[in-house]
C-alpha cells in the first residue's frame, strides 16, 4: 500500500465511529425507562384512551393550550362525550408521581440504569421525566408552567 | 426511463418489506438479520474498497492551476490552493470535505447570441454546490440525531443538536429543520437530473437509485415522526438491543418502521458497491491531498523497476587490465 499508515489509521477511526453505539452500550442493561406510576382510582379515567394518549398527548396539550388561551374555552369534551376541565391539573391528578424501576417490558435485564444526569434534561423523578429522558425529548411545558410538585398540594 | 427503473426498484423494496412483515410475518428477518448483514457488508465493503484504492500507486504530485504555485520570492504563493506545507493541504482538504470547494468552482457554459453571431459565455453556477451542501449537512445531522435512539444515556452533544434542529418549535413534535432541508435538497438534486437535458443524458440508474432510496427513507422517517406515531420507547429498546447483540423484536410496531429500517439496510449494503463511496474516495483525491512540492523534494516513481546500477568505477574495476592492454586511459592504476 501507498500511504498505508494514514489510510489504515483513517479506516480505524471510521470504524470506531460506526461502532460507537456498540461500545457505548457495552455492559449496560437494556432496561428501558422506569415505569411511571399512574395514581388511578376506579372512577378516574384518562382524557382519551391510553393508546391515543401515548401517541398524541403532546398534540392534545397543544390543542388544550390553544383552545384555552385563544378561544377561552375551559372545558374539553373527549371522544366519548365526557367533559374535562382544561388544565394541567387535570393531568397531574393522576400523572404526578415518580417512577418505579423498570421490572417488565420487552427486554428484561435485571437492573435499571436510572435517570440521566444531564444539564439539558429534567432530573426530577416526576411522571413525564423517565420516558422523555429516555427518548431525549425535552418538553417545553415547564418553561412557563410551574413545576408539577404544586399539583400534589 | 432510467429514472423509472430506479423508481420501480425502490417500490419493489418497499413492497418486499411490507409484504415480508405483514403477510409472511418475517419481522425478525427484516428487523434483525437484514440490518446486521447490511452493517457487515457496509463496514467490510467500505474497508475493502479503500484498501484496494490504497494499493494503487500514488501518482506524481499534480500542482493544480487554481492557485499560484510557490515560485520566486516576489510572486505571492496561494498557500491553500497550491500548498507546500502539510498544514496547507489539511486546510485544502478540510475545505473540500466540509464545504465542497471544488464544486464551488462549478461554472456553466452557454452559447449566447452576440452582435457578431453566437458567443461562448461562462458564468458562475452555485446552485448545485448549494444544494449538495444543504443535502450533505442535513444528512450528517440526521444521522447524528439518530444516535439518541441507539445509546442510553444520550450524550449532551446529541441533545444539543436535537434542540438546535427543532429550535423553531413549530408543531408538536417540533419540526426538524433538517427534515425540511433534506427533502427539499433531495428533490432539487433529482429535478436537476431530469430537467437539465445535458445532465439527464449522462444520468444512469445508479444516479437515480440512491436519490429515490434516500428520499423514501426520509419520507418514511418523517411519516413515523409526525403522522403514524410509532412507539419510540419500544424502538429505542430494540435499537439498543441491536447494538448490544441481544435484539428483541418490539411488539405492535407499524410496518412503516420495517420499511424504514429495510431501506436503510439496503442503502448501507449498496453503499460500498456504488458511487456513494465518494464518502471515502474524497479523502483520496490526488489533486487535493498532496503537497505541491514537485521540484522541492525528489519523488521517485513508485513503479520504477529496481535496476542494478553499474557505475564507471565498477566498470573500470572489471575491465582495467583489458583497457590497459589496448592503451585506453584509466583513472586508477
Amino acid at each position: 500500500m501507498y500511504k498505508g499508515g494514514k489510510i489504515i489509521a483513517a479506516l480505524i477511526i471510521f470504524v470506531a465511529f460506526l461502532t460507537f453505539p456498540i461500545f457505548y452500550n457495552l455492559g449496560k442493561a437494556n432496561a428501558g425507562p422506569d415505569v411511571p406510576v399512574v395514581q388511578q382510582t376506579a372512577t378516574t379515567q384518562c382524557v382519551e384512551p391510553a393508546e391515543y394518549m401515548r401517541a398524541n398527548h403532546m398534540q392534545l396539550l397543544n390543542k388544550w393550550r390553544d383552545s384555552f388561551v385563544q378561544q377561552g374555552k375551559t372545558e374539553y369534551v373527549n371522544s366519548q362525550g365526557k367533559t374535562f376541565e382544561i388544565s394541567l391539573q387535570s393531568c397531574l391528578q393522576c400523572h404526578s408521581t415518580g417512577t418505579v424501576p423498570n421490572a417488565g417490558g420487552a427486554s428484561i435485564p435485571a437492573s435499571n440504569t436510572g435517570g440521566v444526569s444531564n444539564p439539558a434534561l429534567n432530573t426530577s423523578d416526576q411522571f413525564c421525566v423517565s420516558c422523555h429522558n429516555y427518548a431525549s425529548v425535552k418538553p417545553t411545558c415547564w418553561s412557563c408552567h410551574s413545576g408539577p410538585e404544586g399539583a400534589t398540594k | 426511463m432510467k429514472a423509472l427503473y430506479s423508481f420501480l426498484a425502490v417500490i419493489v423494496l418497499i413492497l418486499i418489506a411490507t409484504l415480508g412483515v405483514n403477510v409472511a410475518n418475517m419481522s425478525s428477518v427484516f428487523g434483525i438479520i437484514v440490518p446486521y448483514l447490511a452493517f457487515v457488508v457496509f463496514v467490510g465493503g467500505f474497508v475493502y474498497r479503500v484498501i484496494k484504492w490504497g494499493k494503487s500507486p500514488v501518482p506524481f504530485r499534480i500542482p493544480t492551476t487554481c492557485g499560484q504555485q510557490k515560485s520566486l520570492p516576489w510572486i505571492k504563493q496561494s498557500k491553500i490552493e497550491n500548498p507546500t506545507s502539510a498544514l496547507g493541504v489539511i486546510v485544502r482538504m478540510a475545505l473540500e470535505i466540509l464545504f465542497f470547494r471544488s464544486l464551488f468552482r462549478n461554472t456553466k457554459t452557454e452559447l449566447k447570441e452576440g452582435p457578431y453571431g453566437p458567443q461562448l459565455a461562462y458564468g458562475s453556477a452555485k446552485w448545485l454546490w448549494f444544494g449538495s451542501l444543504v443535502f450533505h449537512w442535513s444528512f450528517l445531522i440526521i444521522v447524528i440525531r439518530h444516535l439518541r435512539l441507539f445509546i442510553e444515556p444520550v450524550p449532551f452533544f446529541v441533545q444539543m443538536l436535537d434542540g438546535l434542529d427543532g429550535m423553531l418549535q413549530i408543531g408538536l413534535p417540533p419540526i426538524y429543520l433538517t427534515d425540511l432541508f433534506f427533502v427539499v435538497a433531495v428533490t432539487f438534486l433529482f429535478l436537476r437530473r431530469i430537467l437539465i437535458p445535458r445532465v439527464k443524458y449522462i444520468s444512469l440508474p445508479a444516479d437515480y437509485f440512491p436519490l429515490f432510496m434516500i428520499f423514501s427513507i426520509a419520507v418514511s422517517g418523517i411519516l413515523m415522526r409526525y403522522f403514524y406515531k410509532v412507539d419510540i420507547i419500544a424502538i429505542k429498546e430494540f435499537a439498543i438491543g441491536l447494538a448490544q447483540f441481544h435484539p428483541v423484536i418490539p411488539q405492535g410496531i407499524g410496518v412503516i418502521f420495517y420499511v424504514h429500517i429495510f431501506l436503510v439496510s439496503v442503502l448501507f449494503a449498496y453503499f460500498p458497491l456504488s458511487k456513494l463511496m465518494h464518502m471515502g474516495g474524497i479523502f483520496l483525491s490526488p489533486t487535493r491531498n498532496m503537497i505541491s512540492n514537485n521540484r522541492m523534494v525528489r519523488h521517485i516513481n513508485p513503479w520504477n523497476p529496481v535496476l542494478e546500477v553499474h557505475t564507471y568505477e565498477h566498470y573500470e574495476d572489471e575491465f582495467r587490465e583489458k583497457m590497459k592492454k589496448v592503451g585506453l586511459p584509466v583513472e586508477k592504476e
